[in-house]
């Protein structure tokens, strides 16, 4: 009981809270980046390295496993 | 390579991750402005290292039960790659750091390093670091096995005082502690946006996965290495 109070009183503190942010100006994010399609670049540059990581990662396994069947003979 | 369902579940994860990442819409905060999509990366670092942490200490403990040799090779290298991540979770912390606290909040680099999270994190990491060092410093491999597997049960207790303990009792910038704004950070309800929070635990669980692929692969490398000190 004492915690749903208390989590209420904190939502509507929280809330209050956006309440003057919104006072001061839009705050900035990286619409421009959307906007000219370049968050896109970002995107692709980031699943590239994930994806030549993990290629790498991959390589390595298969490499142990081909190591792990040659000693079990 | 060892087909499993679930290295194939973290590169869809992680995948995942990184377009929803940069894409979805999240809100718009002062001060943090887009870099609270770092969630995805600085805080999935360290729920890792939890986890890892916690499979390396499950391991030591059953090497100190059974004295079977291949418990403390798991230990080790989980307990390796955790340290990993743990360096790789204060270095995104750290640029984190340096465009919000001392950018936008004017905090200087002095006030930073007095931070008791970071303190408290580096505390935890040099204590993995010591695991590392006590563990060259042995010759005979049982000897080795068994005062490491005890020392890493502690590196591990010492992880919640230092890394989640003491910096929520004391005033501090980063979530979760009384003198910033949050409550529990990335965990409480109020917390996370419902957006954020359908790419934060599927990327938790990615890179869980992805860092536990990678302490396998040592493992099974360390394995062939020690085969004939290993009983069939």
């Amino acid at each position: 009981m004492k915690l749903k109070i208390l989590l209420s009183v904190l939502m509507i503190a929280l809330f209050a809270c956006t309440n003057t942010v919104f006072a001061q100006g839009q705050v900035e994010m990286a619409d421009v980046m959307r906007g000219n399609g370049k968050i896109y670049t970002v995107v692709a540059v980031c699943l590239l390295i994930l994806v030549g990581l993990f290629g790498y990662v991959w390589l390595i396994d298969r490499k142990i496993s081909r190591i792990e069947n040659e000693s079990k003979d | 390579m060892k087909k499993s369902w679930w290295k194939i579940l973290s590169f869809v994860l992680l995948m995942y991750t990184i377009v929803a990442g940069f894409l979805i819409k999240v809100p718009r905060l002062p001060i943090l402005n887009e870099t609270i999509r770092n969630l995805f990366f600085h805080v999935c670092m360290w729920f890792a290292m939890m986890v890892l942490f916690i499979i390396s200490a499950i391991h030591s403990i059953k090497y100190l039960r059974t004295y079977h040799y291949k418990y403390d090779i798991y230990a080790r290298n989980y307990a390796s790659v955790g340290t990993l991540l743990g360096i790789l979770g204060y270095a995104t912390g750290a640029v984190w750091v340096s465009v919000t606290w001392i950018t936008n909040q004017n905090q200087s680099f002095g006030s930073v390093m007095k931070e008791p999270k970071l303190i408290g994190a580096a505390i935890a990491l040099l204590i993995y670091g010591a695991y590392f060092v006590l563990r060259g410093s042995f010759t005979d491999i049982d000897k080795r096995a068994r005062i490491s597997a005890v020392y890493n049960i502690f590196a591990f207790a010492m992880l919640f005082p230092s890394i989640w303990i003491i910096p929520r009792i004391v005033g501090s910038l980063h979530p979760g502690s009384p003198g910033s704004d949050t409550g529990n950070p990335a965990l409480a309800q109020s917390d996370l946006d419902a957006t954020m929070r359908l790419v934060f635990w599927p990327a938790v669980l990615g890179w869980t996965l992805l860092s536990v692929w990678i302490a396998t692969l040592r493992i099974r490398v360390e394995l062939l290495k020690e085969k004939n000190l290993l009983p069939k």
